[in-house]
Order: C-alpha cells, then structure tokens, then sequence
C-alpha cells in the first residue's frame, strides 16, 4: 500500500492541474459566450466537442455492454474480473459525456427541456433518452461494488444503513438491468449513426450511408472489448495486477469476426451505392477512408487472426490500440472531416476546446484512480448471478 | 394550404430593401463589415442578419448577367431541423412557415448541421445563446400582412401567394419568357420542396444554390427512427434467449458433474 501510495503523486498532481486548466477555461467559455473558448462558427457549429467527447466517448464505452453481455448474458465465466472495471469505465464515460454537453450545448441549464418537450421524431431524442437511461444502468449495475465497501466501514450514519439489503436489491435486479443495459445501448450507439443520417446533402459519400446506424452500432460492439483490454492492461501496470493471458487471448478473438463483419458491410454498401470509385478518386477523402479502415479495421483483423500474436502480450495491447484509435479515426472522420462546412467559412479546434476535453478525460481518469484504491472493483467474487 | 413567396430574380434590381425592413421588423442591428469589393454585405447570414442579397456576376450562354439572389430560411416542405430539433422547437406550421420557439431550445445547434440550405445562425458571443433564423414574419402573416421583406420589395420580385398558385404562376412566367428564365423553378422539388421558389435566368448552381435531390433530407432518419420499436422488441428476445440457454447449459453441466461424481463415489463405496 504506502510504496504505491508514493510511486503516484507526480501522475495525480499532473491529472488535477489540467483539471484546474479546464476549470478556469470553463469560467471564459461560461462568462463570454462559445464564440470565446472554441472556434465553432455558424459555418462549422459541431466541432472537436461533439465528435471527441460525445461521438467517440459514447463508443469508447461500448466495453460496458459487451462485457456484460459476454459475462453475465452468455455466461462466460472466465471474463468476469474484466466485468466491473468495463462498467466502471462506461459509467465514467456516460458522466463524462452528459458533462461534456452541459460544455457544448448553448443552453445547458434547459438541458430538463427534454424530459418535458419530446420530440420522438429526433434521433437526437434518442440519443439523450438513452444516455439518461443508461447512466442510471450503469450505475445501479456498479453500485454493488459501492454497497459492499460500504457494508464494511464503521462511520456513524454508513453504519447504520442495512448496505446488505440494497445490495440484494440489486442482485436481484442485475440481470434484467443488463439486458435493458444492452438494449439502450444498441440503441444509444446506433442512434449516433442516425443523427448523422439528416446530412445527406453535407456528409461525404464516402462515410453517408442509410446503414450508418448499424455501422456505428458494429464498430462500438468490436472496440469494447479492445477497450476494456486497452484499460485493463494499463491499469495493471499502475495498480500491479496482472492479467491471465488466457483471459485477454480469449477476449480479442472475438475482435476480427466482428471488425470482419464491419469491413464487409462497409464495402458492400459503397458497392451498392456503386461509389466503390471513390475509394480512389476522391482525394483526401479517400485517403482519410483508407487511413480509417488500414489502421482501425484491416491491420488489427489480420493482427488478431494470428494466434501466436493472441499471446503476445504488448501484441494484443498494441492491436488494441489500434481499434481504439481506428473508431476514433471513424468518428472524427464522419463527424468532422467528412462533413462539409457551409462555404466561407474553416476550422481548426481551439485550444481551449483541446483543453477542455482533456481536462473532462482527466476527472475520469483521477475517479478511476480513485476507485480502484478504495473499491473492490477486481474482486468480484461475491457477485453471483444466481437468481 | 401553405404560404410562399416566389422570388423572381430577373425582376430583382439588388436594392437590399428587404434587407433593412428585415433589420427593422425584428429589431436587429446593423453588422460591422470591411469591404469586400462588392456591394455584396454582409458576407453571411448571421445570428442579427436573417436575410442578405447575393450578387452573383456570371456569364451564361455568352452573355453577361448580374443576378441578385435573396438568401433567408426557405421554409422546407420536410424541415430537417424541425426533425433535427430533439425538444420541438423548431416546428413546421400548417400556413408553412418553419418557426423556432427559443423557450424550448436548448442550443444543441442540431439543427445548424441538419439544414440543406446553411441557414438556421447561432448567438456565438452571447452567454444566453439562441439560434436564430427568419421565421417568414409569422407574426405579420398572422395579422394578415405580408413579410416585411415582400412588403418591402419596390419591383414585385418577391411576391406572396398560396404555393400552389405560385408555381402556376412561375410556369406561366418561364412559359411566357422562355428566353429571360431557365426551366426550373428552383424549391418546387429541392429536398422535398420549399416554401421559398425561386426564378433564374442562369443554372442554380452557378448561383450557388445548393444541388439538392428530391429526397427530403429527413427519409433515412425517419426509417431509422421506425426501427427503434422492432430493434428493441428483437433485442430484448435474443438476449433472453442466449441468457436462458447458456444458464440451462451450464446447469446440465453441473448435473452431469455431480451425477459423474456420485458414480465414482458409489463405486469407490462398492
């Protein structure tokens, strides 16, 4: 405990100064208006905000679901330390990207305007109905971990709550509370994809497809578990643990079937549309397509069909990386670069937009650093599913 | 039934009246510009500048015309931004014009991206930011008076009518004059169709005026919104099912266990 209570505070006190940077960021952009912290413009309105910590966060998740469908749907035992850690995370990035609207949206103290004034013909309604839905998920399915730390601590008023009786609440509940976990987010995912679909005069051909919800939905059930693999192994290096090798072999062989499925529709659609020309012709763009698919989709597929390069260890980690960075790509490319701006008009995020994000990714990283020391977010032997 | 205006471009002289009665009805002040070489300004529609005149200078079939065209919210037939609005603030009424109600908006700027025609602005340097567009003078209309803009207007490029009768009357015109107009009316069919038509005596698109299918903007979005309801229903009865089968898997497994392991204790006991 102590050595790694003093191996930590260089990487913290760097994490809680860019928090304060974004704080005082947060005051400019707060006090004068959008116009003075980022170089949105009527020309560009969704810019670095929006595809970073909205479109990718919302993927970057993904590991939430698919984990809780692989350990406690399918029954996949051998996955369940991975379990509380992906929902731990996915709830961070939930909170992280309710926050990073409360940033971007013009309005945010009418944020509630949704709960009263539907639209049910949005998919942005979607959207925000599913993120509320699915924050409150998350966090009742990693509330277990909460109550059991709970249960055992000896201040006056925690004492006195019977924490046990709420655990088997939710015990109780889990795996209902899975399964609509799982549905809320094949639909938060997807529905992204269609809050795109309104673009069809501006988005490149090349990214613009009525598929692109199920595109969306695809990509996030492959980059979960990359994810989750991602975090897992950096967290070991930090917090010492180590994960089984068979474990994370196991895990990432799923990945290529997946990433496989994604990069055939993808193709087929354009062979559809019959627009597969423009993979060639149509100058950046295509070379943005094939940067996007090479790096998140082909060079990992082929990566993780070896089984030798499986038990790598810094193989899976780096074939992860990839993933993760190729979503990224994805997103970036389909929200931003692909997506034309109105004439007269460019854009080149702010720093204080980079600067903002940042200082949101490191609240969560210092909650996470925070929760792995005081919760039992590896042991899990207690959960059972027995119901 | 719903209103329109038609917008005859070759009977427009480039006057910019309707961009100061615009200013004046909606209370908006005046922009800050440089010159630009033109007696184009502003440059851009913007959250205080909800209708501008464009000069387009182009040669068509070898000769020279100067063609003002009016740029403001075209008032779409299918609004992707009333689609886009995800509280209901931008609405499609029934006399036609697309109209925002600013309490309802959260600033989602949705909209901004989802309209074909670059139009709705937003209040950039404001810490109370609204969206803000031409709202056809819904107001006026409900008073029975026209548009300030149309009002305004001292040639009849702009004139009011009930669409349908608007088209008529540009066939009529372009039928009439079939050397001073091109054959397209533009916004009859442009993303479904506008509320704001259009007459040229060049292509659209050396105007500027985007390139737009019939398609409204809003079909694939609908479908994908229609498929919520099935998406959910198939998803909720797959994962039961995986969940059932892999817990009644595991409990023969369990079975067999302890029915081998009683095998063997049995034997040993023999």
């Amino acid at each position: 405990m102590m050595d790694r209570k003093d191996k930590f505070p260089s990487g913290i006190l760097i994490l809680s100064i860019l928090v304060i940077v974004s704080l005082v960021l947060l005051f400019i952009r707060f006090i004068y208006g959008l116009g003075a912290a980022t170089n949105l413009s009527d020309g560009r309105p969704w810019g670095f905000w929006i595809v970073f910590d909205d479109m990718c966060g919302v993927a970057l998740a993904a590991g939430g679901f698919t984990l809780a469908g692989i350990v406690h749907i399918c029954g996949r035992e051998k996955y369940r330390s991975l379990y509380r850690p992906a929902i731990l995370t996915a709830f961070l990035g939930y909170i992280l990207v309710v926050l990073s609207l409360v940033v971007d949206l013009g309005q945010p103290w009418y944020m509630w305007h949704f709960f009263i004034y539907w639209n049910v013909d949005s998919p942005m309604f979607e959207v925000a109905v599913c993120a509320v839905l699915y924050t409150i998920v998350l966090a009742l399915l990693f509330s277990p971990a909460v109550f059991e730390r709970l249960e055992g601590l000896n201040f006056p008023v925690i004492k006195r709550i019977k924490w046990s009786i709420l655990l088997k609440i939710v015990r109780r509940i889990e795996i209902p509370l899975i399964i609509a976990g799982i549905i809320i987010s094949t639909l938060h995912q997807s529905a992204l994809g269609s809050v795109l679909l309104l673009m069809p005069a501006s988005l490149h051909p090349l990214w613009y497809t009525p598929v692109l919800p199920a595109l969306f939905l695809i990509s996030a059930i492959a980059v979960g578990p990359a994810m989750v693999i991602f975090e897992t192994i950096i967290s070991n290096r930090i917090f010492g643990h180590q994960l089984a090798q068979d474990v994370m072999s196991g895990l990432v062989r799923y990945i290529p079937y997946i990433l496989g499925v994604y990069l055939c529709l993808k193709i087929l659609d354009l062979i559809i549309a019959q627009e597969l020309g423009l993979l060639f012709t149509a100058g950046h763009y295509s070379l943005l397509w094939w940067g996007e698919i090479l790096i998140g989709v082909i060079i990992p597929l082929i990566l993780l069909s070896i089984p030798t390069v499986r038990n790598i260890r810094m193989a899976v980690f780096w074939s992860s990386v990839l993933v993760v960075a190729g979503i990224i790509f994805n997103r970036f490319n389909v929200a931003l670069f692909g997506l034309a701006m109105r004439s007269g008009y460019t854009y080149t995020p702010h720093w204080m937009e980079i600067a903002i994000s940042v200082g949101l990714v490191a609240d969560a990283m210092l909650v996470i650093w925070l929760a792995y020391r005081y919760l039992p977010v590896h042991t899990d032997e207690k959960t059972s599913i027995e119901a | 039934m719903s209103k329109a205006v038609l917008v005859d471009t070759v009977k427009c002289i480039g006057c910019r009246g309707c961009q100061v009665a615009c200013k004046s009805w909606n209370g908006l002040p005046a922009e800050i510009t440089s010159n630009t070489g033109s007696f184009e300004n502003p440059p851009q529609l913007s959250a205080i500048t909800f209708t501008r005149i464009k000069f387009n200078e182009l040669q068509h079939k070898g000769k020279l015309h100067w063609v003002f065209t009016k740029v403001q919210c075209m008032h779409c037939q299918y609004p992707g931004c009333a689609e886009a609005c995800l509280v209901g603030a931008l609405l499609k009424s029934e006399e036609g014009p697309v109209v925002y109600d600013e309490k309802k908006c959260i600033g989602c700027r949705y909209c901004m991206v989802a309209c074909p025609f670059s139009v709705p602005t937003f209040e950039w340097d404001e810490p109370l930011p609204w969206i803000r567009k031409c709202n056809f003078c819904f107001d006026r209309l409900s008073a029975g008076m026209e548009p300030a803009c149309v009002k305004a207007c001292p040639t009849d490029a702009l004139i009011i009518g009930e669409r349908d009768d608007l088209l008529a009357e540009a066939r009529e015109r372009i039928a009439n004059s079939p050397d001073k107009y091109i054959d397209h009316i533009y916004g009859e069919n442009e993303a479904g169709g506008t509320c704001w038509l259009y007459l040229s005596p060049v292509p659209f698109d050396e105007l500027g005026f985007p390139s737009l299918s019939s398609t409204p903007v809003t079909v694939n979005t609908e479908r994908a919104i229609g498929a919520v309801p099935p998406v959910v229903v198939t998803v909720a009865a797959l994962m039961s099912a995986v969940y059932w089968i892999a817990r009644r898997k595991k409990k023969l497994e369990q079975e067999n266990h302890n029915q081998h392991n009683n095998g063997t204790k049995e034997k040993v006991t023999e």
